[in-house]
């Protein structure tokens, strides 16, 4: 039980996808100008890493392990996450079509979204069991909200000061960036 | 059993089942959406320019079938998008008369001259900035052309240092009318033929003192126009187009010569013909 709280710990806060792994840059960087958005993406990448760290690991340990096929790996992966992400948005544009209409073109992303393939693969290479790899699959987009909210939660703020016009926009963001992925710098160490 | 195979059997099962799920799920969670949407939006011109006020054609089609918005907003399509529209929706046609962008200024730098030497960014915003622009007119086009390059369909071009627009092209969109720093791009009903190219308010003598061309607030065309149309706002004639006949009167007495008949400025000789 206590190694389960340490994986989620561990994938929150001590190796979070975003600010130490560097995995999902694009979304990070494309949907944290407000909260909302921010918070609307969150929810789809955690369903989406979920679901797909559930299946990648069945398909992994029931169809590519046992005929010696792990080289097909990122090829059956890409598959599965491409076609979960096409199933949520469905599901986004019957249940939710504002929210669908707020992610825009990043939710048909998520499919090419490194974290969410890197999540997957790391589960595979760090042997976790079905439980494990579900946690870790969650515990993991977790975090990624979690960095991407705190990030849209500073970017609001520096809509009303006056910065620079050198670094207003875009090189402002990747130094908020850093200074945040360094704070998380402060977490290394807690979980070994 | 060869591995290639294997591998292609697999990897073909899970796609093909994943292929299977998707297909259920489209039917399952299928949005029925207004077709009439998308019909509109292929009525629509689809440049996308943003002159209806919404982002997109797309958008603005949305706009007409959900909200009641009314058609007539597109200017690149004209009559004919707003007939077809109008005949998808079963509104009642609205005719609209084009509408072009005029230039309510003839100050070239041979006329208007300049009263320092700009080196500044050339952009008629930037020089605007100092203290209203290089030309003695402060009402004067600067004629660095932001008009030019922010029209999206080539109607424009920089003539003698105006923008010269051409008015075939031109669709009335109104993104230079929005962008001129001056306010002096309008958008004027393409039929009305008499247009005054000037919009300086100051008094005759500021006026000529600036430029040759100005209109100086004589009211000579507003006293000689048969159907008083004419009315002098601000040392500027302003026409009333509901009484307006076109019949040019205004344009030929004028001594600047900077009302345009038919675009273009009324020759010295037909000046004189109907004060004879």
């Amino acid at each position: 039980m206590s190694d389960i709280l340490l994986i989620i710990v561990g994938a929150v806060l001590v190796q979070n996808f975003v600010l130490t792994r560097f995995l999902g840059i694009c979304p990070f960087m494309g949907v944290s100008r407000n909260l909302e958005t921010a918070l609307g993406m969150g929810g789809a990448v955690i369903f989406v890493m979920v679901l797909a760290n559930a299946i990648t690991w069945l398909i992994h340990h029931f169809l590519l392990a046992p005929y010696h096929l792990e080289y097909l790996l990122t090829i059956a992966f890409i598959l599965v996450i491409a076609s979960l992400v096409q199933l949520v948005e469905m599901i986004l544009k019957k249940v939710s079509p504002a929210l669908n209409q707020a992610l825009g073109i990043y939710l048909p992303l998520i499919t090419t979204n490194c974290a969410v393939l890197g999540c997957a693969i790391l589960c595979i290479t760090f042997r976790y069991d079905f439980i494990r790899t579900v946690v870790f699959g969650g515990a993991s987009a977790v975090g990624f909200t979690f960095a991407l909210v705190l990030f849209s939660g500073i970017r609001e703020r520096l809509e009303f000061s006056r910065i620079p016009r050198f670094v207003q926009g875009l090189p402002l963001n990747f130094i908020t960036a850093g200074i945040l992925s360094m704070a998380f710098m402060g977490f290394a160490g807690l979980v070994k | 059993m060869n591995p290639i195979l294997i591998a292609i059997i697999i990897l073909g099962s899970v796609a093909l089942l994943s292929a299977l799920l998707l297909g259920i799920a489209s039917r399952v969670f299928h949005v029925n959406e207004n077709p009439l949407i998308a019909s509109v939006g292929e009525a629509l011109p689809g440049v996308n320019c943003g002159g209806c006020g919404y982002p997109g054609c797309a958008n603005y089609a949305k706009a007409i079938v959900d909200n009641n918005v009314e058609v007539t907003l597109c200017a690149p399509g004209g009559n004919e998008v707003i007939a077809k529209i109008s005949a998808l929706l079963g509104r009642a046609v609205v005719a609209k008369d084009a509408e072009v962008a005029r230039l309510s200024c003839f100050g070239k730098p041979e006329f208007c001259a300049p009263r320092c030497d700009y080196q500044g960014i050339q952009t008629c915003r930037a020089a605007n900035l100092q203290n209203g622009g290089q030309k003695k007119c402060l009402y004067g086009c600067l004629g660095f052309g932001d008009c030019v390059s922010v029209c999206p369909f080539g109607a424009m071009s920089m003539v003698d240092g105006l923008p010269f627009i051409d008015e075939e092209k031109c669709t009335g969109c109104a993104i230079c009318v929005r962008e001129c720093p001056k306010k002096l791009l309008t958008l004027q009903n393409k039929k009305r033929q008499v247009y005054l190219h000037c919009a300086s308010k100051e008094f005759g003598k500021v006026v000529k003192e600036a430029c040759t061309v100005g209109c100086n607030g004589c009211s000579l065309c507003a006293r000689k126009c048969p159907e008083k149309a004419l009315t002098m706002v601000d040392n500027l004639p302003i026409w009333d187009w509901s009484k307006c006949t076109q019949c040019g009167l205004c344009a030929k007495v004028c001594p600047s010569r900077i009302i345009f008949l038919d675009g273009r400025p009324v020759p010295k000789e037909a000046k004189e013909a109907p004060s004879a």
